[in-house]
């Protein structure tokens, strides 16, 4: 019985983390626009064009 | 990749989403300026993919000295951020013009209303009561079945980790339903976060108690799970209000107008709506709307008065004519003088009888709160004479009365029905979306199922709303051409008609458009006129001018064109389709007698009235009102909105004035009715799904208040009955759109 005392702590961290992540994650706006979000991976021309991407070597 | 081609057309590349039409608003009067840097919000139409984001983006990011320009798809609006000065704030629109999007600015103090605060606080409630009820099950599952092998301090640990976590949680998550519940208390009335407050804090404080006291039973669990479902209905119901709201956005953008005001030394400076006062000159270029009530004192030009009257055939008007706000000036440029502030002025007016009549419907009362009603003192009589029974007749002491109670008001969780209206609404408004419909609020679906009448706006939602060649076959191809080339300097809506009628080409070099005449140019060396019939020397036998045009090419005998607006193609079997539901259907024009006549005799509608002004409009929805009639109306000008509020439902077009789509309930697209009738269908079964869960948490509670009542209830059983109830009611709802894909 004694394997709760560790277990049951690490249970509790791990659900914390992944509260901690999604409240971080509402908290810096990754849920303002999902719509875009989705679009805007399939745009590559930041590669090419602008110059604050770093070029491909 | 094409990345040339693309560039080269207009709007959504992609092509899911036609251009938007209509001129940007010059937003110079709305940027917010700090620092040295110029900020401004816009709404963008006609944004729906990747490569719009791109196109607007680069568009913008073009501009000299502009820092960031950011697209929210999912919002429409468009942040831009640049250094003060750098250009001229219309650039933007006539840039966003050019590649085939329509702007708007917002009001920035609007702006701020619009940040979902709420919806915030909900989802970070619900995320934590997640966390707790997967947590506090994991421990509570084990001392189950642990059972008659784990020992008393094991399972004091758990009950001891599992207070550690529910009780911060639930006083966290739970504070929407207790500050709700607080202020129901206070004005006096009971609502449904009442017994959710009050089962959720006797359950904790109970289990406390148990804990100290070493019992076996504690109700963490319980807790933490009737928070975590009843967030999870709150949070789908926030969801559906707030695109309600960002559809009304619509009608905030049109209200920002800006418009150009003529200064004492005649230079123009553009100014808000909101900012002009009676006296000042303003220039209206073609294709301007008048953003105040004013008269006219320079020029003359053919005028769209369609806000008044609904109908889109043209207006000429001259020096000394009193104009409207919203009136849209189509053909050459008038000075005008304020008459009236925009908050006096027309627009303002459709503004408020649209509010009055959304505050009429805000009365409604929602099937869930009509359950509500009947819950919450059957709940709490239940569980004060569970109390009384087993403290008095029972006589099993205080501790066993108040768990038993307790039990009752567990057991009881408005789980079924708190999920069980926002989970058949998101399902009938999800199946709706995906057949062109945007349902605009969850109530509109209950509404729209109790209806048994159906009244029609005639033009532009029976009919296209836009006159069509009529005698095509009596013009030849040559003289169309001619005339087309002629009438695509115009923005008058029979030459329009003229030239979608030739398709693409290019216009006469010299051609003049004459306000309240016509268009004359040279065509092949010959002098060419296009427009009334006198004034082209044709002798017309029509009553009505509106409708018919002429054109003369040189010494030739003139040509006529007739025009009509045309029957949107299933107009016919839609009424027949929404008679066969049970519907009585009527139609109310604001055009002439004749023309709704012989529209109403093609359609077989038997009810019909024409000559209406918008008050009168709202004047026969009462009068049907009064009668017990509950009527939904179908509209699309801008006078008929303030119907569409009034209206027990409402839909409208997706080609509809701006303020139409934000009044109305539903908002249909295409350029068929048979969605109207398709809605009043899923409406219809979402009603009975709703009241088939309410009935089902009916059942399920009287089974379940005896065994509670007797005493025969435990953690486990009541964890099993809560989450099991709700995930009925969800699967019930699931049903509505499972129907549809069996009928496909």
């Amino acid at each position: 019985m004694t394997a709760i005392l560790f277990l049951l702590p690490i249970a509790l961290l791990l659900g914390g983390l992944g509260l901690g992540a999604f409240l971080w994650a509402l908290k810096s706006g990754q849920f303002e626009d999902p719509d875009g979000a989705a679009a805007r991976i399939l745009l590559d021309d930041d590669l090419e064009e602008d110059g604050d991407e770093e070029p491909k070597p | 990749m094409t990345t040339a081609t693309a560039e080269t057309e207009i709007g959504c590349p992609s092509g899911l989403e036609p251009p938007a039409d209509g001129v940007s608003i010059d937003p110079a009067p709305f940027v917010r300026r700090s620092n040295g840097l110029a900020r401004l919000d816009l709404a963008v139409f006609g944004a729906k993919c990747a490569g719009c984001i791109r196109k607007i983006e680069s568009a913008m990011n073009a501009l000299p000295e502009m820092q960031s320009a950011r697209l929210n798809l999912s919002t429409g609006r468009l942040s831009l951020v640049w250094k003060d000065g750098a250009f001229a704030p219309r650039e933007i629109a006539e840039r966003l013009d050019a590649i085939g999007y329509r702007a708007a600015p917002f009001d920035p103090e609007k702006v701020e209303q619009e940040s979902d605060r709420e919806g915030r606080k909900l989802l970070r409630s619900l995320a934590v009561a997640g966390f707790a009820t997967a947590n506090v099950m994991l421990l509570s599952i084990s001392v189950w079945a642990g059972g008659g092998e784990m020992g008393p301090a094991t399972r004091e640990l758990m009950h001891w980790v599992s207070a550690m976590i529910a009780v911060p949680a639930a006083l966290y998550a739970g504070r929407p339903f207790f500050s709700s519940a607080l202020r129901a208390l206070k004005s006096g009335h009971a609502n449904m976060d009442v017994p959710i407050s009050l089962a959720v804090l006797l359950a904790l404080s109970l289990s406390i108690f148990e804990f100290f006291k070493g019992g076996p039973h504690t109700y963490f669990d319980a807790a933490v799970m009737l928070l975590f479902f009843l967030l999870i209905g709150r949070y789908l119901d926030h969801r559906l209000r707030l695109r309600a709201r960002a559809a009304a956005r619509d009608l905030l953008a049109l209200q920002a107008a800006t418009s150009s005001r003529l200064n004492e030394d005649g230079t123009l400076t553009s100014v808000a709506a909101r900012d002009i006062v009676p006296g000042d000159r303003l220039l209206l270029a073609p294709g301007d709307r008048a953003p105040v009530d004013c008269v006219i004192e320079e020029g003359d030009s053919n005028l769209d008065m369609s806000l008044v009257s609904g109908e889109s055939a043209p207006v000429h008007a001259q020096e000394g004519t009193s104009l409207y706000s919203g009136v849209l000036n189509l053909t050459s440029k008038l000075t005008v003088r304020a008459t009236k502030s925009a908050d006096a002025s027309l627009v303002a007016d459709l503004t408020r009888l649209i509010e009055a009549g959304e505050q009429s419907k805000s009365r409604y009362i929602k099937l869930a709160d009509k359950a509500a009603s009947l819950y919450v003192p059957v709940v709490h009589t239940l569980a004060l004479a569970t109390f009384l029974g087993w403290m008095f007749i029972g006589e099993a002491g205080l501790r066993v009365s108040v768990m038993n109670a307790v039990a009752v008001l567990i057991i009881t969780c408005p789980c079924a029905l708190g999920l069980a209206a926002p989970a058949v609404q998101v399902v009938a408004t999800g199946r709706l979306f995906r057949s062109g419909v945007l349902v605009k609020s969850g109530d509109a679906l209950e509404r729209l199922a109790e209806i048994d009448a159906v009244v029609f706006d005639k033009t532009g939602t029976l009919t296209y709303g836009k006159p069509r060649l009529a005698n095509r076959e009596e013009i030849s191809d040559e003289t169309l051409r001619a005339a087309a080339s002629l009438a695509r300097v115009s923005r008058h809506p029979l030459a329009r008609a003229i030239v979608a009628e030739a398709g693409p080409g290019k216009p006469a070099p010299d051609a003049v458009e004459t306000a309240g005449a016509g268009i004359e140019g040279t065509i092949d060396g010959e002098r060419a006129r296009l427009g009334r019939a006198a004034w082209v020397g044709a002798e017309s036998a029509a009553d009505d001018d509106a409708q018919e045009s002429w054109f003369r090419l040189g010494d030739a005998p003139p040509v006529r064109f007739r025009f009509e607006d045309r029957l949107r193609e299933d107009a016919c079997e839609s009424i027949a389709d929404l008679e066969k539901l049970g519907l009585e259907v009527e139609m109310l024009s604001g055009d002439r007698q004749a023309a709704a006549a012989s529209i109403a005799e093609r359609l077989g509608v038997k009810a019909w009235r024409a000559e209406l002004q918008p008050q009168q409009k709202i004047e026969r929805l009462e009068e049907l009102k009064a009668k017990g009639v509950k009527v939904a109306m179908v509209g699309d000008g801008l006078n008929d909105a303030p119907s569409l509020a009034c209206a027990h439902a409402s839909f409208s077009p997706g080609s509809a004035a701006d303020a139409s789509q934000a009044a109305a309930d539903y908002v249909y697209q295409g350029d068929n009715l048979a969605p109207i009738a398709e809605t009043v269908v899923v409406a219809r079964a979402a009603r009975r799904r709703m009241l088939e869960n309410f009935g089902f948490a009916a059942l399920y509670n009287a089974c379940a208040v005896p065994l509670a009542a007797l005493g025969h209830v435990t953690p486990l059983i009541a964890a099993i009955a809560m989450s099991g109830s709700s995930i009925i009611v969800t699967l019930n709802a699931l049903r509505l759109s499972m129907g549809k894909r069996r009928k496909s």
